[in-house]
């Protein structure tokens, strides 16, 4: 059963349309990513939820109650904000108990809950003190504490890593989703940072425009996106998107002939391509590989990684097709090389963008 | 221009001193020198016409004490003060909390709040003298309508010091709320929405959210109206001149008449002393008391 469930949700600010008709249902206990590009209404999306913003149409239910319609505090929800959003006048303790004591919780049990928070997030000798005492690592902390200690039925995350260094955040991520394997609390998490959401989520939902553009795994996002947004947005390097000069079947499948040269035999049907469609090839780095024969193309760029190396051809109608290497290949720009896509793990766009499938 | 490597960022060098030397000039010139000056008349028997007549001690002093008048203005002029800063600090913050949004209606009830405190004194205790006016004054046909006796504020010994209170905060209470306004406006927002979000009502979020992050503006208001309210004149002395019966007489006003009319500059310097500490006191008073609960 669906724990959140959003049904027809619309957002406009003035006369821009930031959400449009949209719905989701997100199942008890998941670790549901928005990820999407900056403006995209995912962040807008968040804040409905917790009722920092009005819904313009539509209704928001969390588990069975529709939740649209009542104050912030009572939607059985806890947030941890961008900027952690930590009162700065009271210490560490009074800021997890604050929303306690506001609701009447007797003061024996707010001990208890906020001994059992500190616990979990290591936080214990940090009670006493104010947040500008703390550091980043340990005000996220201290917010996400504050979160627990509600016990709400669903978290909200905005962004919560994008103020943390970049050992911190990794280190962060891990402790996120460690967390979410113990307390098996619906959570929601807001991001633009495709890394965040590959190695958190249970499931992503992909946002463009102030809509869902696909909602998956992390894995199925990645090796089946629906459209070329989703192809593009997700995997870095990303995606190679590549003009089709003209198609022809080969076993009921289509083969799609390339402008530089070269014929990359897909999974697509043939059947599922209408006649005289524009198509986009489109395929990841790790599935182009250099070999003896193949499509001519010569090395424009090298970016080495340590563990791997990126390399840029330009193939002969000057478009680039990034590929990779081991990280300790010998390769120089301006070599000669020639390239094979590997054909079942190709993807095929149409002129809408939107992915073909069997 | 040599060797510009030397003079880096922490040299000390004489081009260093002329970036300041302005400042220091009009300082020491205006406000230094007379204070110091103001100090030394303070012992002297100076007088205009007379001139200077050699160092007499604590006699100015002495002479302070023992004036019923001057006595009198200490006691309303702390009053006064007593009566303003309050009404500056709850006010001013009242207002600003009112006004603090986008709309447009607040942003002209802004405007004219502040834009009293553009007029000059002579204007304001103009209007107010008018105001005040007994029958037939804008109060008293307030009072008429609500069938209350007609006050005659200005000349009664208890309501004349209020009145003028009344006039002052009417007239000034723009900068204090542009004040808490600024003030206000360093909250993040996030603060506010966390708050909702923890079931805080709006007078919860009030105490324990706006005034604690407001504290210094708080401290910052309290110590400037009472400084500048410590140097009440103006008001006084065209609304009700001192009177009656020197129930409104200020502090200002005695140094006044006591150096520019009767022309004993050592005793009006002496004077001058006790305000000066008044307000030292008052003030680090508030900056300790501002201190201690952070």
């Amino acid at each position: 059963m669906a724990e959140l469930s959003l049904r027809g949700v619309s957002k406009q600010f003035g006369q821009v349309e930031v959400i449009r008709d949209l719905s989701l249902d997100v199942p008890s206990g998941e670790f549901a990513v928005f990820l999407g590009p900056s403006g995209c209404g995912k962040s807008t999306l968040l804040r409905m939820i917790a009722g920092l913003e009005s819904v313009g149409a539509g209704e928001i239910h969390l588990g069975g109650t529709r939740i649209d319609t009542i104050a912030p505090g009572d939607r059985g929800v806890a947030m941890v904000f961008q900027h952690y959003a930590l009162y700065p006048h009271m210490t560490v303790r009074e800021n997890m108990a604050f929303g306690l004591r506001n609701i009447g919780t007797p003061p024996a049990e707010i001990d208890r809950k906020i001994a059992d928070a500190a616990d979990m997030l290591e936080i214990g000798e940090l009670l006493a003190r104010k947040p500008t005492q703390l550091s980043g690592g340990q005000r996220q902390r201290v917010a996400i504490g504050r979160a627990i200690v509600k016990q709400p039925r669903a978290f909200l995350f905005d962004e919560p890593l994008s103020n943390l260094d970049a050992a911190l955040r990794s280190r962060t991520r891990i402790e996120l989703a460690r967390l979410h394997q113990r307390m098996r609390s619906t959570m929601i998490f807001v991001t633009h940072d495709q890394v965040e959401a590959m190695t958190m989520a249970t499931r992503i939902v992909v946002m463009n425009h102030g809509r869902i553009e696909q909602v998956g795994t992390p894995m199925e996002i990645y090796q089946q996106p629906r459209t070329r947004f989703v192809a593009a947005f997700i995997g870095a390097p990303a995606m190679n998107f590549l003009p089709v000069a003209s198609i022809d079947s080969e076993d009921g499948r289509v083969a799609a002939l390339l402008p530089g040269g070269g014929r990359v035999v897909t999974r697509v049907p043939i059947a599922a391509v209408p006649a005289g469609a524009t198509l986009t090839l489109g395929v990841r780095a790790e599935h182009v590989h250099p070999g003896s024969t193949g499509m001519a193309a010569r090395v424009d760029v090298i970016e080495r990684l340590g563990e791997r190396t990126l390399i840029y051809a330009k193939l002969a109608d000057d478009s680039i097709v990034v590929y990779d290497e081991p990280g300790d290949v010998q390769v120089a720009v301006g070599e000669h090389v020639a390239l094979t896509i590997e054909g079942p793990a190709a993807h095929l766009f149409d002129a809408q963008g939107l992915a073909l499938h069997g | 221009m040599a060797e510009p490597a030397q003079a880096g960022i922490g040299q000390p060098s004489l081009a260093n001193a002329l970036f300041v030397a302005p400042y220091m000039v009009l300082v020491t010139g205006l406000l230094f020198a007379p204070l110091a000056l103001g100090i030394w008349l303070a012992f002297q028997d100076y007088d205009m016409l007379g001139g200077w007549a050699g160092g007499v001690g604590l006699e100015n002093f002495q002479n302070l004490w023992d004036d019923r008048i001057f006595r009198g203005t200490v006691r309303n002029t702390i009053k006064f003060v007593l009566m303003t800063t309050p009404a500056f600090v709850i006010l001013g913050l009242f207002l600003a909390l009112a006004l603090n949004n986008s709309l447009r209606r607040s942003a002209i009830l802004r405007t004219i709040f502040f834009g009293s405190s553009v007029l000059s004194v002579t204007i304001v205790t103009l209007i107010w003298r008018l105001i005040y006016l007994p029958d037939r004054g804008l109060l008293a046909d307030i009072l008429a309508l609500v069938s209350l006796p007609g006050v005659d504020m200005v000349n009664s010994q208890i309501w004349a010091l209020p009145a003028i209170a009344i006039v002052t905060v009417w007239w000034i209470i723009g900068l204090p709320m542009t004040l808490f306004l600024a003030g206000l406006q360093q909250i993040p927002a996030e603060l506010y929405e966390a708050a909702a979000l923890d079931n805080a009502s709006r007078w919860r979020t009030l105490i324990s959210i706006t005034l604690p992050s407001i504290r210094r503006t708080i401290v910052v208001v309290a110590v400037i109206e009472v400084i500048l309210q410590f140097q009440l004149f103006g008001q006084a002395l065209l609304i009700t001149g001192g009177g009656p019966d020197n129930t409104t007489r200020p502090m200002v006003q005695f140094i006044y008449e006591a150096g520019f009319r009767d022309l004993q500059l050592g005793f009006a310097a002496a004077a001058s002393q006790v305000l000066f500490v008044l307000m030292l006191i008052a003030a680090l008073g508030q900056f300790w008391a501002g201190r201690r609960r952070a």
